[in-house]
């Protein structure tokens, strides 16, 4: 497969949810052929150069498909550390943080429910997952910003933005 | 486009002095054919009083609720009679089907309390259920259903007949994530048929079927997202 085809095939199955551009496809397959994952096969007549992974690759990926990520490998979330910060910043109203990431986090959930609730075709499957996966993550981070706002309220009840007002009211007030 | 529900600054108070409990404090809301709202909070947070109060169950101590343009207390008992009856349907977490009555027979049965005559009411109990597509367990008891089914009856039955209003608390509740699922499509294809539609849940990935999610904390609307208002609704807002 050359650049192209492995591009498509890789968003076929995640279903657009990660898309990505040709350049990082090409750094990732030099980086693979470096480590001899994979080896450039001769050019085509189209000027195109196919790739093949190598039995070390073969190892590699089935060492990746059969070791669990560790959740330390993942990037630090800068959420959390938002929020940390956002309580000890003076002049940052910390619910107002908690509250607009979460109708963000709504909003992207609302998105990625009309994307499922079309008709399920067998090839979906795939980005199905994905797309699960993307809802699963948004409730988890909605239920944990739920839940700092339940502590906040009760642990600071003083840093508590004032909830006289229901939200229809302040959004035509600000309008 | 008008509202099929409709609270406007709605308290709810429960005992008097310093006992009493402020269920609901100045809930503004409204609900419009095809529209799914859900309601988020934890409990005590006045979730069910809210589902209470929009169909009829309940009234609030100020404010005003209106379903379908029609003030709620400005009805005799007979006509919220026939408001619950007609316009307003249920699906609760345990399904409240009856044990002997066939999915047929349950979901025909709040049209024969109407005066329906029993053919009709069957007639209209298929075609319900068939817009959830479970005619083919018509003749069943709810023993011989899985819960999905039960709970998609339970919405044939909540929508059967002329009722536009479904008030649904934690219809999923008792269900696997997979047939949890199953259930809210039907629910949103039926009001994208054009029913409005109140949702109590605190699975925010339910909440994602709906079209505007708002959350209650203390009896107050402190959040609201979904689809932003179109102009139109803000000139409705300040008429």
């Amino acid at each position: 497969m050359h650049g192209y085809q492995l591009r498509a095939a890789f968003e076929e199955s995640v279903g657009g949810t990660w898309a990505l551009n040709i350049g990082q496809v090409y750094t990732t397959l030099s980086r693979l052929e470096r480590d001899e994952f994979v080896r450039a096969l001769p050019e085509s007549e189209s000027g195109q150069r196919p790739y093949e992974i190598t039995e070390t690759g073969r190892a590699e990926l089935s060492r990746w498909f059969s070791t669990p990520l560790e959740r330390t490998d993942r990037p630090r979330d800068e959420l959390a550390i938002k929020l940390a910060l956002a309580m000890t910043t003076p002049g940052v109203d910390v619910t107002t943080v908690v509250q607009s990431q979460r109708t963000a986090g709504v909003r992207a959930l609302q998105e990625y429910t009309r994307l499922k609730a079309r008709p399920i075709e067998p090839d979906d499957l795939s980005w199905r997952l994905v797309l699960d996966s993307l809802i699963f993550q948004c409730e988890a981070e909605i239920r944990w910003l739920d839940h700092c706002e339940m502590t906040i309220l009760r642990h600071r009840p003083g840093l508590a933005a004032p909830v006289s007002a229901p939200v229809e009211e302040r959004e035509r007030n600000s309008r | 486009m008008s509202s099929v529900l409709e609270l406007r600054g709605v308290h709810r108070t429960h005992g008097r002095g310093p006992a009493a409990v402020h269920a609901l404090r100045g809930v503004t809301l409204r609900v419009r054919p095809g529209e799914l709202v859900a309601v988020m909070g934890p409990s005590g947070s006045g979730k069910s009083t809210l589902l209470n109060l929009a169909g009829g169950l309940d009234g609030p101590s100020h404010g005003e609720v209106l379903v379908e343009g029609r003030s709620l207390a400005e009805l005799s008992r007979r006509e919220l009679a026939a408001v619950r009856r007609r316009t307003v349907g249920y699906v609760f977490q345990d399904f409240n089907l009856l044990p002997s009555l066939t999915a047929v027979e349950n979901v025909a049965l709040p049209l024969e309390l109407d005066g329906v005559s029993v053919r009709r009411a069957r007639r209209a109990a298929l075609a319900s259920l068939s817009e959830v597509g479970v005619t083919d367990i018509a003749g069943r008891f709810p023993d011989q259903m899985s819960g999905g089914q039960q709970q998609r009856v339970a919405i044939a039955r909540a929508l059967v007949g002329e009722r536009r209003l479904v008030l649904a608390d934690e219809p999923t509740g008792a269900l696997d994530s997979g047939t949890g699922e199953a259930v809210l499509r039907v629910l949103r294809e039926r009001v994208d048929a054009g029913a409005a539609g109140l949702l109590v849940t605190h699975e925010a990935r339910h909440a994602g079927w709906a079209d505007r999610v708002i959350f209650l904390r203390d009896g107050v609307v402190v959040d609201s997202s979904g689809p932003l208002d179109t102009a139109d609704d803000l000139l409705e807002h300040r008429a």
